[in-house]
């Protein structure tokens, strides 16, 4: 998971790449023509110093190597932001990143 | 290719601190408290209408002037579409963003909490040339937004 953090004023531009295959469970595998099994993050969860700012929620349509990008205020300099994620297999992944 | 660039330019200077965090903050979040609050009926639900009701209380969002989408008007690959969504109303509880034309509309939904900004961008699959719907609950209320993005390519097959 990668994090980019860009602050302007108070404001930050909060930017999440997480590498994912988000294999939507309705493709075959054209060698063997089994279907491959679902695999995508279905959780993000973002806090700034300890409270939930972002809790979003994906489905199978959001694409591969996720990218997500919001805008969090009130943020200052040295600030604690940790975020989080879970796919649909129970597998996770999370992140501190302090702004600066 | 100008995919590939931005996304390096992004990830300019972060990678010294990607492992540290890893441990500290492990063990926040269960996997199970998550799913649990996974809203799959609205995942699966294949109208927008089940999908808004199942997700947000009412089937229905009053196309808005205050809401914006942005997307492009055709898009070359569907399986990486560009979308954001944004609004400048206040309380704004949350965002979401609906394919018509996928099989299971709703692609992505982001409870915000007060000090976030209306704002979302993230990148989805569209299957085929479809209206997509940006979603915005302010005030209990859901206003919509919404462009057809033209596929060249699909993005849902093999």
């Amino acid at each position: 998971m990668r994090v980019n953090i860009a602050l302007k004023g108070d404001e930050a531009a909060v930017r999440v790449l997480v590498k994912h295959p988000m294999e939507t469970g309705l493709r075959k595998d054209k060698a063997s023509g089994k279907v491959i099994p679902a695999l995508y993050i279905q959780s993000l969860i973002i806090k700034h110093k300890g409270q939930e700012v972002v809790n979003a929620k994906c489905g199978i349509a959001v694409s591969k190597d996720p990218f997500f990008f919001f805008k969090i205020k009130g943020v200052a300099s040295g600030d604690d932001f940790n975020f989080s994620w879970t796919d649909n297999t129970g597998k996770s992944d999370s992140k501190d990143e302090k702004v600066g | 290719m100008s995919i590939d660039t931005s996304r390096r330019l992004m990830l300019k200077g972060t990678l010294a601190a990607s492992m540290a965090g890893v441990a500290a903050a492990a063990g926040l979040l269960t996997p199970t408290a998550v799913l649990a609050a996974w809203p799959k009926a609205a995942f699966d639900d294949k109208s927008i209408g089940g999908a808004l009701s199942s997700l947000l209380g009412s089937s229905s969002a009053a196309n808005s002037g205050d809401v914006k989408i942005k997307a492009p008007s055709i898009a070359e690959n569907g399986a990486i579409v560009n979308v954001v969504v944004k609004t400048k109303l206040a309380d704004v509880e949350s965002i979401s963003i609906l394919v018509e034309k996928n099989a299971t509309p709703l692609a992505f939904s982001a409870d915000l909490a007060k000090s976030a900004a209306g704002f979302v961008k993230t990148r989805i699959k569209i299957g085929k040339t479809s209206e997509v719907l940006g979603v915005v609950k302010a005030g209990g209320k859901l206003l919509s937004a919404k462009q057809v993005v033209k596929v060249t390519v699909g993005g849902c097959g093999g």
